[in-house]
């Protein structure tokens, strides 16, 4: 048998996807398209223009920060969390990626017939302990009732309304050349976490969801040096790789990071290995990137260092010139490799 | 992790290197078969720390890149089924057929999952007596076992709404088909560690004799895979040409004997199509005849369908070393992982799709 080289052929290109498919909501491309080609145009408005994961909106002079969020997690109670702390934790984080201290919460509640009222009832208590814990009221509300298959116990939708410090001024685009790249801590913990409860996968150490609010920590960051830090971003859905990508590409700069810099817990780093996952591709829910002028990077270090939820803060890399665009890794043997925007979902690889 | 760590040791990697760069005198090409190391090799940055003599032929070894389209299309056409619970590895979902992948046949109401093992779609089946659940039975000889272990395991439990679309492929064969091709440049095999770590390495003394090709047998962490290259390289420079087994830790000479008995209790070797490359004699198992009723093919009626690939692409000549995936002029565009010409863009495994994510810009830049 020879294999003939010549009469090598190739499979047609795939189409684009008529209907919505899950990698649409994965945080990805598909998820950047979405937004780009249908909603945008739809609700076409200047507050929806500037990237960041909150409007801006300025009313008699202050400048509140507006964001929402909805919230489908299987199961709803898993090790670190439940659906009640992200609700809370994963808007208040938006509101901190711009500076802003939240002020008030909505909830909304789409609930499966046949969902204990004892779980939900814990679900709640744990929304309104970790409302409480950040100082923000919930001041508005929907419950709706969905048949039984239509949805996973309860699907939660909250919106956010916070204020925004006088003087701070944090953006998506604002990540400049030689801005240092930081993060508070081990990254890919939260996604981890739900992968190996959700699927049964049964790691030699228990991972543990990082989720939690972030507004402190931004508020100690900002007190160290308020005019340094340009970017804020919570690497929620597509990780820390989508979220450099989107920085990269609003702020028409380069991103080099350093792996070996990269803060990961063993037990997440094994259980990527296992799957064929990368944790720069997986999900946090208590972690942010920070983009700070380099005079200011150690002291704003030191302030994330002292505070419980940035321990482990690294720095991991710095903002270049070219090329635009791009995120880029130095490898831990001294190679480097693009960080690509994931497309969708990051899938567990067979081999 | 602490099994890890000191394989990805960054001074050990570039000693390794400084050696390989030392020993080599001349032009070599040295192909990785497994789509593993192709991924390594590219996520670590480890061609950036070889001489530039020294050239890597990304290989077929693929499982998801070389499943021939038709298989593909039977996949969709059954998971489509109103009846059928369609299980598979997750990075065989992306992969698209002659019009869709599986993941749009989700969309359209298709009960298609994502499973960590060939067991847990049997667990499925058991769970779920109304519905015929299906395995979509892909990979080498590294996930033959677990799938012929699934299929034991399911004619032991009686379970009569359980079969698996088979389309395993073997290695041996396509080093063979690689190495009589007349127009290939290939001299040295880094050969897959983990499909060793199943079937030994007694099957690659002939073909290293043969062809007079060394063939190491190497792992997929970067010391691993720099370790295989400079063996490699050792050989090809002392003009010697034999089998190294740098990968003791998981593989031996004899290799995984009751998984090669469980593999020949359940399959048989038959001619298998590989995509893109075409049929290649005795490269791939199917059912004996004793397991012949879990045959989702047989049983969902789909041997029919048939697919027809166009040549518009050159990933042929990527896989032959003649030509770089950045050189092929479709390569990122129309060409990307989102919408593959080529087998060898359309996993994250294949050649084309893992410069595409890990290596286009470092090169350009």
């Amino acid at each position: 048998m020879s294999l003939d080289f010549a009469t090598w052929s190739c499979p047609l290109p795939l189409r684009d996807y008529p209907n919505i498919v899950i990698g649409h909501g994965g945080g990805g491309k598909l998820t950047a398209e979405l937004i780009q080609h249908l909603f945008a145009p739809a609700f076409d408005d200047e507050a929806l223009r500037p990237p960041g994961d909150a409007a801006i909106l300025s009313f008699d002079g202050a400048r509140l920060a507006v964001s929402t969020d909805s919230f489908v997690v299987r199961p709803l109670f898993f090790p670190g969390g439940s659906i009640g702390e992200l609700a809370v934790n994963g808007t208040v984080n938006d509101l901190a990626m711009m500076g802003a201290r939240p002020l008030y919460l909505t909830a909304g509640f789409i609930v499966e017939e046949g969902l204990p009222l004892a779980q939900l009832g814990a679900i709640v208590a744990r929304m309104a302990a970790a409302a409480r814990a950040v100082g923000a009221r919930v001041v508005a509300g929907d419950t709706e009732v969905v048949d039984k298959g239509h949805g996973d116990g309860v699907f939660i939708n909250t919106t956010g309304i916070g204020l925004i410090p006088d003087g701070v001024r944090i953006g998506p685009d604002r990540a400049r050349p030689g801005d240092c790249v930081l993060v508070n801590g081990s990254i890919g913990d939260h996604g981890m976490a739900i992968m190996s409860v959700r699927e049964g996968l049964e790691f030699e150490a228990t991972i543990t969801s990082d989720t939690a609010p972030l507004c402190d920590l931004v508020a100690a960051m900002l007190a160290a040096a308020p005019d340094a830090i340009h970017t804020l971003r919570d690497p929620t859905r597509g990780g820390l790789a989508a979220a450099l990508n989107e920085i990269a590409a609003a702020s028409r700069v380069g991103i080099q990071i350093d792996e070996r810099a990269l803060p990961v817990n063993p037990a997440v780093q094994a259980a990527c290995d296992l799957l064929g996952m990368d944790p720069l591709y997986v999900a946090n829910e208590g972690k942010l990137v920070a983009f700070v002028a380099p005079e200011a990077a150690e002291a704003i270090l030191a302030r994330m260092r002292a505070h419980p939820l940035g321990r482990q803060a690294a720095m991991i890399g710095q903002v270049v010139e070219q090329p635009a665009g791009v995120v880029a890794a130095r490898t831990a043997i001294g190679g480097t490799r693009v960080i690509p925007m994931p497309l969708g979902e990051q899938l567990p690889r067979i081999c | 992790m602490k099994y890890l760590a000191e394989f990805r040791n960054g001074e050990i990697a570039q000693r390794l290197a400084a050696e390989i760069r030392r020993m080599t005198t001349r032009r070599w090409a040295i192909m990785e078969v497994c789509g593993g190391q192709t991924h390594a090799i590219i996520r670590n940055g480890i061609d950036q720390l070889l001489p530039p003599e020294i050239e890597l032929i990304h290989g077929p070894g693929c499982p998801v890149c070389v499943t021939p389209l038709e298989v593909i299309d039977k996949a969709l056409a059954i998971a489509a089924r109103p009846d059928v619970i369609f299980c598979s590895f997750g990075d065989m979902l992306r992969v698209p057929g002659s019009r869709h992948d599986l993941f749009r046949v989700k969309s359209e109401g298709g009960d298609v999952r994502v499973v960590y093992s060939p067991l847990d779609a049997v667990a499925i089946a058991r769970d779920n007596p109304h519905k015929q659940v299906v395995f979509f039975g892909i990979g080498f000889e590294t996930t033959a076992p677990a799938n012929a272990m699934a299929v034991v395991v399911a004619k032991r439990q009686g379970l009569k709404n359980f079969s698996m679309l088979v389309s395993h492929v073997l290695v041996p064969p396509a080093i063979e088909a690689i190495m009589n091709s007349p127009s290939n440049r290939v001299q040295a095999f880094l050969a897959a560690g983990h499909v060793c770590s199943v079937m030994g390495y007694w099957q690659y003394p002939p073909l290293a004799e043969k062809y007079r090709a060394p063939i190491v047998v190497t792992g997929f962490e970067p010391l691993d895979i720099l370790e295989g290259i400079r063996r490699a390289v050792r050989q090809l420079e002392a003009g010697a040409a034999y089998v190294e087994n740098a990968y003791p830790r998981a593989v031996t000479f004899e290799g995984n004997q009751p998984a090669q008995r469980m593999l020949a209790e359940v399959f048989e070797p038959t001619d298998r199509a590989w995509r893109g490359i075409g049929v290649i004699p005795n490269s791939g198992w199917r059912l004996r005849d004793a397991y012949r009723a879990f045959d989702a093919e047989a049983r969902f009626d789909v041997a029919d369908i048939r697919a027809q690939e166009p040549p518009i692409c050159r990933s042929g000549d990527v896989l032959q070393g003649k030509i770089k995936p950045i050189e092929c002029p479709a390569f990122g565009n129309p060409c990307t992982p989102r919408t593959p010409l080529g087998a060898t863009m359309v996993s994250s495994e294949g050649a084309c799709a893992a410069y595409y994510n890990y290596g286009r810009f470092a090169r350009a830049g």
